[in-house]
């Protein structure tokens, strides 16, 4: 029944294109405008002398590639945006699958602990970004007085977080963390209930303890939902730079500029368009390759 | 020694609701084939998940091999399920599948391959080693979850619906495959069911649960002929027995015995008026639903199960009766079995 009248809705739509044409316009003009648009932009100003305050606009072919391939803090953003990226990812993936096991069992309070756990991700980035730099501030940071306090530190021999280049970017990484695991975490969880609960039981009575079972029977369950939760949280960290913008803004001496926040420091704040976009380029093939891996997990995950 | 023996098991799953399980008092004999017979609801699964390991019980004991394993974990209890579902992991070949109670119990690998291929080919199913589970059709899941739990040779097996994922055509045979099976291995075997021709045909033993109560334990027999109280009259067969109210107690007879008057011949019987009121024919039976007329029995409704040869026309009113031996008598009050009773109606 609800086949034919499908059958029937589909023919309708086909003896009548400009019909279909106008559903399906409004989709498509959002994603022409709102992505086409910018992306398009975006290559065009790369092979272009773009400035901001400038309306001449000029041809340049590949000069601005060549020139921030030489660029050191170029270099160095690339890096940087490896190491925030996988570190972060790492992180993100170990602690979301403990805290999705945890939380798939019942106790007393877990409501409350699961809703703590998604505040993060929920909390306005921004907000939650300046609440970090007050706990990572080289004055007042909560983080040091109880470290002096409990004596590890001598009063003013404390580390600043921000201000030392593997510290900075340890802390950058780990704000992201707290940012991004809730996510993965929910994720997670909702990938855990499509494991029907035979069979972990199934494992029990095979003999399989905690570890085995964790290992063996639901990890590898779990392989399709972990990776779209590393897809998306790569993507996330991969063009994400409000955290390092707001903690460090890059410094000290560009020890955490990754791509988005370089890109964005040379086009916007340097306004050289140009320079800007032509690096915001280079996020390009990196985002195509996740893209397509993420379709065949999906395709994959709809074959099981 | 009995393999499995349950003393007082309860099960509450919520302070002050009713048991799920009620004080369940039963023992396994030596490679016997248990059946749990009763419908949805009854603590059957319940019951099956306590012995287990998979549930643990609000009050009394399981004792496996004679020692209490209440405290005991499921792997140490050593005894094998397969569940309704077949729980096969989805992720590992067939192969992997039967080999991990082995990988998890530390036997040594290199005893592994003669011990799958052992399982495999007691349940033919040594091609299809390295197919994934989802590359089986469902019986082939069933010999597959079945070589599984073989492979360790517990003490005792544990059996979850096995059947009922499968459809009809197939269930006939992979209950003969099972029958086959049980007596090949000759492990104690407890099995769960809420169909009565499986438990009939399966069991050495049928235990009818009704409300997580034991109603009888006893033969496929027994429990067919003998029913300890109403519920076990009506649960099993079908048509279930007829059940008619006469002042404190309730007379039973099963629609099979319930025949023409004349075809019953000298031995002592129990007369009845029946009004035809439908006619269904099964092929090598008639199945006739009518009621009582006549006295205080006017009205009651009842069924017979007929072998061919008269017809009978509905509405027209004919001469029942029931062999003495075949009437049995319940306690109307709590339903109970009774002895036999005169009956002064007439």
């Amino acid at each position: 029944m609800a086949v034919r009248r499908a059958k029937v809705k589909s023919t309708g739509a086909a003896q009548d294109p400009a019909l279909g044409t106008a559903m399906f316009a409004p989709a498509a003009l959002y994603i022409m405008l709102l992505i086409g648009v910018p992306f398009f932009l975006a290559m065009y100003y790369a092979f272009s002398d773009a400035r901001i305050g400038n309306t001449d606009l000029h041809f340049v072919g590949l000069e601005n590639f060549r020139s921030i391939l030489q660029s050191p803090s170029f270099r160095s953003a690339v890096k940087n945006s490896i190491v925030f990226t996988l570190a972060s990812q790492i992180i993100v993936i170990i602690c979301s699958t403990i805290l999705s096991i945890v939380l798939e069992n019942k106790f007393r309070g877990r409501g409350v602990i699961r809703y703590l756990i998604l505040l993060p991700w929920v909390a306005p980035i921004a907000l939650g970004a300046i609440g970090w730099k007050w706990i990572l501030d080289s004055i007042y940071s909560v983080i040091t007085w109880v470290l002096v306090w409990l004596h590890v530190f001598k009063p003013y021999g404390a580390p600043m977080w921000l201000g030392e280049p593997h510290l900075a970017m340890a802390s950058v990484i780990l704000v992201h963390c707290w940012r991004l695991i809730p996510f993965s975490t929910v994720i997670m969880l909702a990938g855990q209930t499509a494991i029907p609960k035979e069979i972990p039981e199934a494992a029990a009575i095979d003999g399989a303890g905690f570890w085995r079972t964790l290992f063996q029977i639901k990890i590898p369950m779990m392989t399709s939902i972990i990776s779209v939760a590393v897809l998306f949280g790569t993507i996330f960290t991969f063009t994400d730079m409000t955290v390092v913008y707001i903690l460090t803004a890059g410094g000290p001496y560009d020890s955490t500029q990754t791509l988005p926040s370089l890109a964005f420091a040379t086009g916007i704040q340097g306004s050289d368009l140009a320079a800007g976009a032509a690096i915001s380029l280079f996020l390009v093939p990196v985002l195509v390759v996740i893209a397509y891996l993420m379709l065949r997990v999906a395709h994959r995950a709809e074959a099981t | 020694m009995p393999v499995v023996e349950t003393r007082n098991l309860t099960k509450v799953f919520k302070e002050g609701e009713l048991g799920a399980v009620n004080d369940v008092n039963l023992a396994t004999r030596e490679g016997e084939f248990l059946v749990f017979l009763g419908p949805s609801g009854s603590g059957k699964t319940t019951l099956l998940r306590m012995i287990a390991g998979l549930e643990e019980p609000t009050a009394g004991e399981i004792l496996i091999g004679g020692r209490v394993v209440n405290d005991l974990s499921p792997r140490e209890r050593r005894s094998a399920m397969v569940f309704q579902s077949y729980a096969l992991y989805p992720h590992l070949t067939v192969y992997k599948n039967i080999a991990f109670p082995l990988k998890a119990q530390n036997v040594k690998k290199e005893l592994h391959k003669d011990k799958v291929e052992w399982a495999a080919s007691l349940l033919g199913i040594g091609a299809l080693l390295q197919r994934k589970p989802r590359e089986l059709s469902g019986g082939e899941r069933q010999r597959v979850a079945l070589a599984r739990a073989i492979v360790r040779e517990p003490s005792v097996f544990l059996l979850d619906e096995p059947l009922s994922n499968l459809d009809a055509k197939l269930r006939a045979s992979a209950r003969e495959e099972l029958e086959l099976f049980h007596r090949r291995v000759g492990t104690t075997t407890i099995y769960v069911t809420h169909d009565q021709v499986e438990a009939m045909a399966m069991g050495d033993r049928v235990v009818v649960l009704d409300q997580g109560v034991v109603r009888q334990i006893g033969t496929p027999r027994e429990v067919y002929d003998e029913p300890a109280d109403t519920f076990v009259a009506t649960f099993l067969g079908s048509p279930p027995m007829n059940l008619v109210e006469m002042g404190d107690f309730i007379i039973g007879f099963r629609p099979e015995h319930f025949r023409v008057a004349e075809t019953i011949g000298d031995s002592p019987k129990v007369t009845f008026d029946l009004r035809v009121e439908n006619v269904e024919y099964l092929g090598a039976e008639y199945v006739l639903s009518g009621s009582l007329a006549g006295r205080r029995l006017d009205g009651k409704k009842v069924i017979a199960r007929l072998l061919l040869g008269q017809s009978f026309e509905i509405g027209t009113t004919h001469q029942f009766a029931v062999p003495e031996q075949h009437l049995k008598f319940f306690d109307r009050s709590a339903g109970k079995r009774i002895e036999p009773r005169t009956l002064e109606w007439q």
